[in-house]
């Protein structure tokens, strides 16, 4: 796998960025001047807060856009709402967050089953490529998968019996 | 493109986007990607990804609408998309560092907006759908320059930027020895555009042969295995003459192979917040007084960092998400000149109805798969 006879300086584009004049390296700070200046800039126009934002309490004011792609709701908005009374230095900001994606997950499929649609489970995590790709690496969860089942299976029957 | 849970996703109709504040734009995606940071999400590793998002920061299109206060851009434009969400006007921005703007998440101080991200980075849509919400419109979007292939055009949207960034940050000076951590395409980019600064030996480290060999022809660089050695920070130092690399790049991430405690605490238990072992293994092989550039996403919380080590050996840290838009016009001259080939990368172009099966592919490193371009059908 060595390649060490390469003569580097033909490979199209060497030292091309490399001139110390023009020393691209960050930081190349662009200095303004203007940083004590702190939130003395021109800000675009607020975009209205009229869905369910939770910002982070590090900051007085929500920015000028963000993004409102799904609010909080269920049980997962009331941990996420937990969660955003910490700041980013917390784990209890942090921790909560990551268990309410589980429990979002878990409401997602309930979502689903009340709009009248079962969710594909198996398609949506694309098992068809895994068939097509690695047929043998599926055989092998099948099985192993299969195997579990059977001894957990033959597990709770002994308990019982 | 909608989110179920971990390893769940797949295609349905949604709302039509909608123009929230004067300076949006919508844009018909004619082209997204699926990229590996996208993976992070995929796997249910950054906190606050709701279920009901759609992914994608990855994404050319068509001006379809614009607000009453766009004028940078005009229905019918070809644009590509910077990843990051950035005004351009606050302090941030007028520095240059446009993926750390301050005026596009309110959820988040630690992380700047990036569309299709999670919550954390904004809780904004990504393009991994049919329209996209393009918020500062006046600045984001870059008219895609006539003779650009649009496949190199989406890899400039993150890839090349990235790529070329995490190079930028290693202040690579000639002669010196680079190591590249992680063969996907963001590290095959860097190592590509490491070459750029003139160094003498680029090396990249990853864990499988497919993606090694990729890199190898696509980056002119030595491409090792880490799974067939013992020690691969020992391996590097032995390499460069038992001195360590000038410059390591780390290009992989919260989802690193390779060290079991890392993998336990960082990927099984979620202790920290993913394996951080690209990064060890960087501060641990390069060279005192070297430069460790991070491009590799980690979570916000904590991570197990070799720090001590960083301090004993004199070690600078650089890290941020690349500013695309900061460095879009070095790179689009280098692609124009033929010095730079992104879609050389591209090895997979999928119909977004099959979203589902895309990610696994990527996901599961199936059939041989470096980089996945999506295509909407978009018939209306
Ligand atoms: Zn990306
Ligand atoms: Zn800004």
């Amino acid at each position: 796998m060595k390649t060490e006879n390469f003569d580097y300086k033909s490979i199209p584009g060497w030292g091309m960025d490399m001139d110390p004049e023009n020393e691209p390296t960050y930081p190349m700070k662009n200095y303004t001047g203007d940083d004590h200046k702190r939130s003395e800039y021109e800000k675009s126009s607020q975009q209205p807060v009229d869905i369910e934002v939770l910002k982070s309490n590090e900051r007085p004011t929500y920015s000028a856009v963000f993004g409102s792609s799904v609010p909080p709701s269920g049980l997962s908005g009331m941990i996420r709402r937990y969660a955003f009374k910490h700041s980013e230095d917390r784990y209890r900001h942090w921790i909560p967050l990551i268990i309410a994606d589980r429990v979002n997950a878990v409401e997602g499929i309930f979502e689903d089953l009340k709009k009248g649609t079962i969710p594909n489970i198996l398609a949506e995590r694309g098992w068809k490529s895994e068939l097509k790709y690695n047929p043998a690496g599926l055989a092998k969860k099948v099985f192993v998968g299969a195997l579990v089942t059977s001894f957990v299976i033959t597990y709770l029957a002994r308990k019982k019996g | 493109m909608n989110y179920r849970g971990p390893f769940r996703v797949r295609a349905e109709q949604r709302p039509m986007p909608e123009i929230l504040h004067p300076e949006d734009a919508i844009i018909r995606v004619t082209r997204t990607c699926i990229c590996g940071s996208d993976l992070h999400l995929y796997h249910g590793m950054v906190p606050d990804t709701r279920v009901g998002s759609t992914f994608g920061h990855e994404f050319t299109g068509i001006v379809e609408e614009i607000g009453a206060l766009v004028t940078n851009v005009k229905i019918g434009d070809q644009v590509l998309v910077p990843f990051n969400i950035a005004c351009g006007k606050c302090n941030f921005c007028k520095q240059g560092l446009y993926g750390n703007c301050h005026e596009s998440n309110s959820m988040a101080t630690a992380v700047g907006a990036i569309f299709g991200y999670s919550h954390t980075a904004g809780g904004y849509n990504g393009g991994q759908a049919e329209y996209v919400r393009v918020p500062y419109a006046n600045f984001g979007p870059t008219v895609i320059p006539a003779d650009m292939d649009p496949d190199d055009a989406v890899l400039l949207t993150d890839v090349v930027p990235t790529g070329y960034q995490a190079a930028e940050m290693g202040g690579i000076k000639e002669g010196d020895t680079v190591v590249v951590f992680g063969a996907g395409p963001i590290g095959i980019m860097a190592a590509r555009c490491a070459w750029f600064f003139g160094p003498s030996r680029v090396i990249i480290i990853d864990h499988l042969d497919y993606r090694l060999e990729f890199a190898k022809n696509y980056a002119k660089c030595e491409a090792y295995n880490f799974k067939s050695m013992p020690d691969p920070v020992l391996f590097l130092k032995k390499i460069t003459d038992w001195y360590g690399a000038d410059v390591c790049i780390d290009c992989v991430g919260c989802e690193a192979e390779g060290n079991a405690l890392q993998t336990f605490t960082g990927k099984i238990t979620l202790m920290q917040a993913g394996s951080a072992t690209a990064l060890q293994w960087a501060i641990n092989s390069v060279k005192k007084g070297g430069i460790v550039s991070i491009v590799g996403v980690y979570g916000p919380p904590f991570n197990f960092v070799p720090i001590g080590n960083v301090l004993n050996k004199g070690i600078t840290i650089r890290a941020n998400q690349a500013s695309v838009k900061r460095l879009l016009p070095r790179l689009i001259e280098h692609v124009q000149s033929g010095r730079l080939n992104p879609k050389g990368l591209i090895t997979h172009r999928i119909p977004l109805e099959e979203v589902s099966d895309a990610y696994h592919i990527f996901s599961s490193k199936l059939d041989e798969c470096i980089k996945t371009v999506l295509i909407p059908s978009t018939k209306h």
